[in-house]
């Protein structure tokens, strides 16, 4: 292709496919390539029109996909409210309502469809509505004000938003089927009738199976008629009866047309005219029309693939969707109601919780086909996945949706072929032959091996196992060693460091290691460092985890959040303001915290020591939000204001957080104090959590509120002040030293024998000898604390540590930021 | 046309021990590693192309198998600071360059 001269395009339709297409252009650099004429039947720029539904609470800027400047930064001339009435193919030249011609080397049909309208009588009637601009919305909200009553046609995806809308408006709402069921291409009846129930639960009315025959009224419609004889009041009502290509005026000018509406394109998005494109709704690939925006994007960057000389091509859509109505879980996917082939089916139909779902599996009993999920979609993805890559199914398929029958059942009783790790698509079996064949020993070789757990991480406990079981069947005993650089447990490795009274990594690596260490065993030896002696991280830099390395969190676009220390969420108007200025100085994001603080975002390396030279003026500590450590003590106001607290949470919570403030454990430690058993606090919730009796305070252990909530339990009871600290130094420092690198005391607290009177033994009564020895290893870790942010700053080598280049003083030429609410947020696209 | 230029990127001393600190030359950023084990520099794109962020300089460095590596501060990517693979067996490959040390500076050599 010729780069010295552009190629007119001309597109049709300026909706959300057009304006993909105009994206897609300027997004991969190809726009020097093209003279852009775009034209749009609305008098508005393309908008959203998935949310549509969103904009009876919103205004039209929230949905709108690029500001009409955006076209003209870019070049591309839009003509609104402007649609093409004519074509010539002959002289490739179009024509639009305000007379504007355009000639074309290449032209675009991007027209999208309209409304079906079904033959009804009384269609013209005043309070009968269309679902499908911007403008009907407007019409229908303004109607909307002065009636009671609404009857959606149709009860398809989109009537049933339209339904939620009009019940949102506080409408007495209907919605009218003809079909026996609701969504009739996606839902079997036992899913619809499910839906339904679960819809009726919100109050919207539904009546299926019902043939329509005249909407009546004097000028105003009134009522609805049925074939039936019976009818049904109404003030207004919305048309959504599906939709019809707006392929007109491709009609009008030749170009093949499907039989069943649709401008017939191939693989490459071309019509019968080869310099005519469609996409998006009204393009017809093998007979079908995508009334979706997924399958409508994918065209469109088929198109422009083509029109630039490269070789994609389009191979029909997946329609399998996933959604949310009117708070409804409802997901349907692959062949989920008409299949062409032979197949057998497993059905789980709970219709006390309204749950449904189905699975249609091959007779063979191999492959999933596709299914339905109806009040609880969360095997979604995972049998989405399984079907597109035909994944061999489990011996006994109902698993998947019902979930595994016995709790304890050994993981090895799984089919080789049961997938572990969807996003990798790993199974059982090829785990189980990776351990054996290269005789791996632990997690880390299995994920490097296999990639399973890799990505999100969610299978990581199966995998663990796994592992275990594998071990356990060949005898071994489970011995999980650091990594490839030590071959000891983290246990053993703390008691080392303590006993030979090591400092460094490197002092640990040259007597008890080998090779030069890696991701996995230089941040778990930094952290018991830093737990055995409390010094200061930063010392030991590189051996840190990311957060540990710079003392703050890394984000997306590589800039840092900073979370000043408030302990127990307690804070003056001086501090408020204070922090206040520090935010506008340094331009920082403010958002508060689930744990009572403020964090501040999108700070750049090199002002990190800066902006906390003036946190520490002001008499901010560290809030370690970035260690695996102690985090917040979140407090309720307790008997201080509060007419129903019992003792005073805030002070003890203050206290408690300022004790355990700047300890590094094998992971992040959460707490709360509650004044009371209403407990506003959520200590239950928490790694140890306290909550105020009429007597003293109730101290639960073990609770976690993240991956796997859980709550803490009870370990003992109307506890004075002070023997409820010595308790959680005890629990604290036990945790520290037998707990695995990462793992939560929730975790920790779940593989020990004998739970909580198990911890009892050793924690109240001793039965170990050690309480002595865990309190004392406690106090002299918290004798040492100091804020390492101080600290930091005050040493112009550590300060040094905060330069973004070393050969140049300027900042991350990537960052970008852009507005969202009155504050900025990172722009994540990196050239 | 190809050129070679030996860039002279930093004082030694600026690149940490058993760290990384990261060079601008032109728009490029390149990060810069020192390992004490090896004695050695290493030089490679600061872009992690997992996730597209700007952080391999921030990573923990150390081998596998005696392979000196990088991994990626944000999701603990692997990557060989000889070959640029990715050592967790995934289609990702980073740009390495040679360096080498003269009188006290870094020089890294970029093809243009």
């Amino acid at each position: 292709m010729s780069s010295d001269k552009k190629i007119n395009l001309v597109i049709i339709g300026n909706g959300m496919v057009g304006y993909k297409l105009c994206e897609k252009i300027v997004d991969t650099g190809v726009k020097e390539r093209f003279n852009i004429h775009v034209f749009g039947e609305e008098p508005v720029p393309a908008y959203n029109r998935v949310r549509l539904t969103e904009y009876f609470n919103k205004s039209l800027n929230d949905l709108t996909l690029a500001p009409s400047n955006w076209y003209q930064d870019h070049q591309i001339e839009l003509h609104l409210g402007d649609p093409v009435l004519s074509i010539d193919r002959i002289k490739k030249i179009v024509v639009s309502k305000e007379g504007i011609r355009i000639s074309y080397d290449k032209l675009v049909f991007a027209t999208g469809s309209s409304p079906f309208i079904p033959p009804i009588i009384g269609t013209d009637k005043k309070g009968v509505f269309l679902y499908r601009t911007i403008e009907d919305l407007d019409k229908i909200k303004e109607y909307a004000k002065d009636v009671d009553k609404a009857t959606v046609i149709g009860g398809g995806l989109l009537g049933l938003e339209a339904a939620k809308a009009l019940l949102d408006m506080g409408l007495e709402t209907h919605v009218l089927e003809v079909a026996p069921r609701l969504m009739p291409r996606q839902l079997d009846e036992s899913a619809s009738e499910i839906l339904k129930g679960k819809l009726e639960d919100t109050g919207v009315h539904i009546h299926t199976g019902k043939s329509i025959t005249q909407f009546s009224g004097n000028g105003s419609v009134n009522e609805v008629l049925f074939h039936d004889s019976s009818n049904l009041p109404t003030d207004l009502i919305v048309i959504s009866a599906g939709i019809k290509p707006r392929d007109e005026l491709a009609r009008d000018c030749q170009l093949e047309i499907a039989p069943r509406g649709g401008i017939r394109v191939n693989k490459n998005m071309q019509t019968s005219d080869p310099d005519i494109y469609a996409i998006g709704e009204v393009a017809s690939y093998n007979e079908m029309t995508y009334g979706l925006v997924a399958p409508g994007y994918e065209m469109a960057d088929i198109a422009l693939s083509h029109l630039i000389g490269e070789n994609k091509h389009y191979n029909g859509s997946d329609l399998s969707t996933k959604l949310k109505l009117i708070g409804v879980d409802v997901a349907s996917f692959g062949e989920a109601t008409e299949l062409k082939e032979l197949h057998r089916t497993i059905v789980f139909n709970d219709k006390v919780k309204g749950v449904y779902k189905r699975l249609n599996i091959s007779v063979d009993g191999k492959y999933i086909l596709g299914g339905i999920l109806v009040g609880d979609s969360k095997e979604y993805n995972k049998l989405a996945q399984m079907m597109k890559n035909n994944d061999v199914l489990p011996e006994d398929p109902s698993e998947l949706i019902i979930g595994r029958n016995a709790e304890k059942e050994n993981i090895l009783s799984l089919h080789d072929s049961a997938q572990i790790c969807a996003c990798n698509n790993v199974t059982k079996g090829m785990i189980v032959s990776a351990i054996h064949d290269n005789n791996l020993g632990s997690l880390p070789e299995i994920k490097s091996c296999t990639k399973a757990g890799t990505e999100c991480g969610g299978c990581i406990p199966m995998v663990q196992e796994i592992l275990d079981a594998v071990n356990q069947k060949k005898g071994l005993n489970t011995r999980k060693v650091l990594c490839e650089h030590f071959n000891y447990t983290r246990q053993e490795l703390f008691d080392i460091i303590k006993v030979k009274n090591m400092k460094t990594f490197n002092e640990l690596k040259r007597h008890y290691g080998k090779g030069n260490g890696c991701e996995i065993c230089k941040p778990a030896i930094a952290s018991m460092l830093a737990s055995a002696w409390n010094d200061l991280v930063i010392k030991q830099q590189h051996i840190q985890d990311t957060n540990d390395k710079f003392l703050a969190n890394i984000q997306m676009g590589g800039t840092y959040s900073i979370v000043p220390r408030i302990p127990g969420g307690e804070i003056t108007p001086d501090g408020l303001i204070a922090l206040g200025e520090i935010a506008k100085k340094y331009d920082l994001y403010c958002k508060f915290t689930g744990g009572q603080r403020i964090d501040f975002f999108g700070a750049k390396l090199n002002d990190l020591p800066e902006i906390w030279r003036e946190l520490g003026h002001y008499g901010f500590e560290s809030g370690h939000a970035y260690a695996r450590g102690m985090r917040t003590v979140k407090s309720c106001v307790g008997s201080t204001w509060c007419h129903l607290g019992v003792q005073d949470s805030v002070t003890f919570s203050i206290q408690v957080e300022n004790r355990y403030k700047g300890i590094r454990f094998p992971h992040k430690v959460k707490s709360a104090v509650s004044g009371c058993v209403r407990e506003c606090a959520e200590a239950q919730s928490k790694d140890f959590g306290i909550i105020a009796t009429e007597k003293g305070w109730n101290l639960y252990l073990c609770g976690n509120a993240g991956l796997k909530p859980q709550h803490a339990l009870l370990f003992a009871t109307d506890l004075d002040s002070e023997t409820c600290i010595k308790y959680i130094d005890r629990f604290l420092m036990f945790y520290i030293k037998t707990a695995d690198h990462l793992t939560r005391t929730a975790t920790w607290f779940n593989k020990l024998d004998g739970g909580i009177e198990y911890l009892k033994d050793v924690l109240i009564r001793d039965s170990l000898g050690i309480c002595e020895q865990l309190e004392q290893e406690m106090q002299s870790i918290i004798d040492n604390y100091h804020c390492e942010w101080a600290e930091t700053v005050k040493d112009s080598e550590h300060k040094k540590k905060f330069r973004y280049f070393v050969n140049s003083s300027s900042y991350d030429p990537s960052i970008q930021f852009r507005d969202e609410r009155g504050q900025k947020v990172p722009e994540l696209s990196i050239s | 046309m190809k050129t070679l230029t030996w860039f002279k990127a930093a004082l030694a001393s600026d690149i940490p021990l058993n760290g990384g600190a990261c060079i601008k030359y032109k728009e490029i950023q390149i990060a810069i590693f020192y390992s004490e084990d090896q004695k050695k520099f290493y030089a490679c794109q600061n872009l992690c192309p997992h996730k597209k962020q700007m952080v391999l300089s921030r990573g923990i460095i150390g081998d596998k198998g005696g392979e000196p590596k990088v991994a990626c501060p944000l999701h603990k990517k692997s990557f060989s600071l000889i070959s640029g693979k990715n050592l967790n067996n995934e289609d990702f490959q980073i740009k390495t360059y040679p360096v080498r040390l003269e009188e006290g500076y870094v020089y890294i050599e970029i093809e243009e």
